[in-house]
């Protein structure tokens, strides 16, 4: 059972990380237009 | 993609916003660097995004633009000063306008309170949905037989992670329950308040104790699932939002003051001041009410009093603030402040008349009143009970928050956003926004229908009649004259006419009487028959209303007539809903003649003319107090009150931005259709809420006794609760098949702005 030790910590910090870059994610404005998002991956000269 | 290439969509409708107008809405970023937001309504592919960012970044002035296609939207940062000079901001909407051909406008900025409200509950969603993950992987530890210790541990971990998700995520209960209980009512958010409470303390208690069961997984997986269905609910209203702001406003932000000296300065309207000399050049709006001082014009007047032809003015007529002036500049002296105008009292009859409104409950909120006394009063006779037969008191605590956890309207949370916002999505996609939930609900109760005529019933627009009639010199020649003007029996015939049409050197535009242009071959005149044929001028304001006469030296030519054009899919929907046994009839400010005709040729048996703002408001309400649930569409100012006296109120797109506010859903399309499809959509949602009003109370007939009988596990209350919830989101997701509503066809219709084949006319 010592391994559950660092196995928890771990496993919590994984699952921080994700919410983390999620909570980043949001912060930088990268779900403020989804629908645009799906229309410039096509785009062939990005707008520098 | 041809979609978007410029030009294909015809020029824009609305003038340009002025520079000082763009100014003053501008804000201060950086020194030296200004930010405008301006919105495109009709941006809707990544053509678009790249052909507007793409020309607004060639522009010297601009440091950065963005188009943002869900909200429709362009944000643009711009140097004040370039090498040579001060920036002009209306370069930046010409540049829109020019490489797209798409109108682009000002909106207000009002609604940041509203976005950030709804990032605080994403945010609650994702810190919630990590707890609940978490724990609910310790639990099932717990679950498959940990031993005594390192359950211990687990739920001592369980207990750290769930503490801030039950701050941070159950605030917004928190706040709503204490909100209501502090009025003396109850909400839905009270039991949910009190059962993620108790059943933390209860847990925390049994895990100080070395307890066996501990309730962490379950509180905050419910606080998960109950965050979902207050965000999806901020979603839906939010997106509603963010597209009726981005309309055309209709009302000035400012106007340009003559000061004695007969210097000009643009001020913002609220600091006009009664006798002020404004100027108004054609095309702009009045901003203030007032008596014209010089200048001659043509007054759209439709928005204010629903009266569908232009009005000449001369010198010492009134005029109402929200008109439009068509075709000559006016200086205006203003009689009342913008505060003390037309408008501003048809807000405070709104105000007055939001009577319907204030006094409906939700749906979930009704439900509450009756379900939350039942729960608790049910989880204290279980604790009562177990403590004096069973004489246990720490084994009927449990069982208490056992029933309080079960209960816990967890599916109820969920039963009713869910629904809403799957039918908002499918109101959306047909061109529908709806403003909240809560009007779905009226409107799904509704049994009478009142229309207003012009903007509604009719598009507002003349139409060119018996075209075929007319040899093409005529037309050529009429039109030639006609494209000289802003005038909108002047502008139909213009578009009317296809091919080349006669070119004229010089044409000079008379106000409130017509076009004239001097040609070698004589005088050529257009426009309201005593103007046309020089006769003489009698005081009468003339037939200016269906009619304009071509004539060369004062004989005639030719006269065209025109009539109101039909929205499309107003016969349709009209005779749907009648169909559907709802009463129909139409509120008009316009003449009786005009009602009585349109009535006629859509069959409505009531109608009334000539009605004011007032008048329509207490129509409304007097039906209203006679037990009649009434819809009301309409887009005019004069209409403003009466939506707001409605039980529900649809407006079109088109509407003035008063009527927009007081409207509960808005449609983007021209066709009418999208009264009946709204009203259909609405009532399945609401057949679909009462489903799984159903479905969440069967399961509490099921579960509640296998708490009250002391076997609720939290393994057990677990699987109960996700499986509730998943069947209610599954039985709501019904909805958004498409097909049975009817919807295809009216997209289909939906697809030509012009006349289809049912359409009448109206003299």
């Amino acid at each position: 059972m010592n391994m559950l030790i660092y196995l928890i910590p771990i496993a919590l910090f994984l699952g921080g990380l994700g919410l983390f870059a999620f909570l980043w994610s949001l912060k930088s404005g990268q779900y403020d237009d989804l629908e645009g998002a799906s229309w410039r991956v096509l785009q062939d000269d990005p707008p520098e | 993609m041809s979609c978007c290439a410029p030009g294909t969509e015809g020029y824009p409708d609305h003038p340009l916003p002025s520079s000082e107008e763009l100014t003053l809405s501008s804000r201060a970023v950086a020194p030296g660097l200004r930010q405008t937001d301006l919105s495109v309504p009709q941006v809707h592919c990544g053509t678009c995004i790249a052909m507007i960012e793409k020309a607004l970044n060639a522009l010297p002035c601009v440091e950065r633009a963005r188009v943002n296609l869900s909200t429709k939207r362009v944000s643009i940062v711009w140097r004040e000063k370039v090498e040579d000079g001060a920036t002009d901001p209306v370069e930046l909407v010409r540049a829109i306008v020019d490489a797209t051909g798409y109108d682009a406008h000002l909106f207000s900025n009002a609604e940041e309170v509203g976005q950030k409200l709804q990032r605080d509950l994403i945010r609650a969603v994702a810190l919630c949905g990590f707890a609940a993950a978490n724990i609910m992987l310790l639990s099932v530890s717990v679950w498959s037989g940990a031993d005594a210790s390192t359950r211990d541990m687990f739920h001592w971990i369980s207990a750290l992670i769930a503490a801030p998700a039950l701050i941070y995520g159950g605030r917004f209960f928190y706040q709503s329950a204490w909100n209501a209980l502090r009025r003396g009512r109850t909400n839905m958010d009270v039991p949910i308040a009190l059962a993620i409470t108790l059943s933390y303390a209860v847990s925390l208690w049994e895990t100080m104790h070395h307890g066996e069961h501990a309730w962490f997984d379950a509180t905050v997986s419910l606080l998960f699932f109950l965050l979902i269905g207050r965000t999806l609910d901020y979603i839906m209203r939010d997106r509603a939002r963010a597209a009726i702001s981005g309309l055309a406003r209709l009302s000035p932000r400012g106007a340009t003051v003559v000061s004695a000296d007969g210097s000009r300065e643009y001020r913002p309207v609220d600091e006009i001041r009664p006798g002020d000399r404004v100027a108004i050049a054609a095309g702009e709006r009045v901003p203030v009410d007032g008596f014209v001082e010089s200048g001659a014009s043509d007054i759209d007047v439709s928005i204010v009093n629903g009266e569908s032809a232009p009005r000449p003015v001369r010198v010492g007529d009134m005029i109402q603030a929200g008109t439009l002036s068509l075709t000559g500049s006016l200086v205006l002296k203003a009689t009342a402040a913008a505060k003390d105008s037309f408008l501003s009292e048809v807000i405070s009859l709104m105000e007055a008349a939001e009577g319907g409104r204030a006094r409906y409950r939700r749906i979930a909120d009704r439900a509450a009143q009756y379900y939350s006394p039942a729960v608790h009063l049910l989880a204290l006779a279980a604790f009562l009970s177990w403590g004096f037969i069973g004489g246990d008191w720490k084994q009927a605590m449990l069982i208490a928050i056992a029933v309080l956890i079960i209960t816990c309207p967890c599916a109820l949370g969920l039963a009713v956003p869910v629904v809403q916002v799957v039918a908002a999505g499918r109101l959306f996609k047909n061109g529908i926004m709806v403003k909240d939930g809560s009007a779905m609900e009226r409107l799904a109760e509704i049994d009478t229908v009142l229309f207003d005529k012009t903007g509604t019933l009719t598009l507002g627009r003349p139409r060119l009649l018996d075209i075929e009639r007319f040899d093409r010199k005529q037309l050529a020649l009429a039109a030639g004259l006609a494209v000289h003007s802003r005038h909108p029996l002047s502008q139909t015939l213009a578009l009317a006419v296809s091919g080349p049409v006669a070119i004229f050197e010089t044409v000079t535009e008379i106000p409130g009487q017509g076009l004239e242009a001097a040609t070698p071959a004589g005088i050529y005149r257009l426009g309201n028959r005593r103007f046309a044929l020089s006769m003489p001028d009698d005081g009468s304001p003339g037939n200016t209303v269906t009619e304009t006469v071509l004539s060369l030296d004062a004989r005639e030519i030719a006269t065209f007539r025109f009539d109101d054009s039909l929205r499309p899919g107003a016969l349709a929907a009209t005779a749907s809903l009648g169909a559907s046994g709802f009463e129909t009839g139409i509120l008009s400010g316009d003449r009786r003649r005009v009602v009585a005709d349109l009535a006629i040729r859509l069959g409505l048996e009531h109608w009334q003319a000539e009605l004011s703002p007032k008048q329509k408001a207490e129509f409304c309400t007097s039906l209203g107090a006679g037990g009649r649930k009434v819809l009301m569409v309409g887009d005019g100012i004069n209409d403003a009150p009466a939506l707001a006296a409605a039980h529900v109120s649809i407006a079109p797109a088109t509407a003035a931005d008063v009527g927009r506010q007081a409207a509960d859903f808005v449609f983007m399309r021209d066709s009418l259709e999208a009264v009946p499809l709204a009203i259909d959509i609405s009532r399945r949602a609401g057949r679909l809420i009462r489903e799984n009003f159903a479905l969440a109370i069967g399961y509490n007939v099921i579960a509640v006794p296998i708490a009250l009988a002391g076997y609720a596990t939290p393994l057990i209350a677990a699987v109960a609760m996700s499986t509730s919830s998943i069947i209610v989101v599954a039985n709501a997701l019904r909805l958004s098949r498409p097909g049975s509503v009817g919807e295809v066809d009216v997209t289909a219709r939906n697809g030509t702005t012009t006349a289809h084949p049912g359409e009448a006319r109206v003299a």
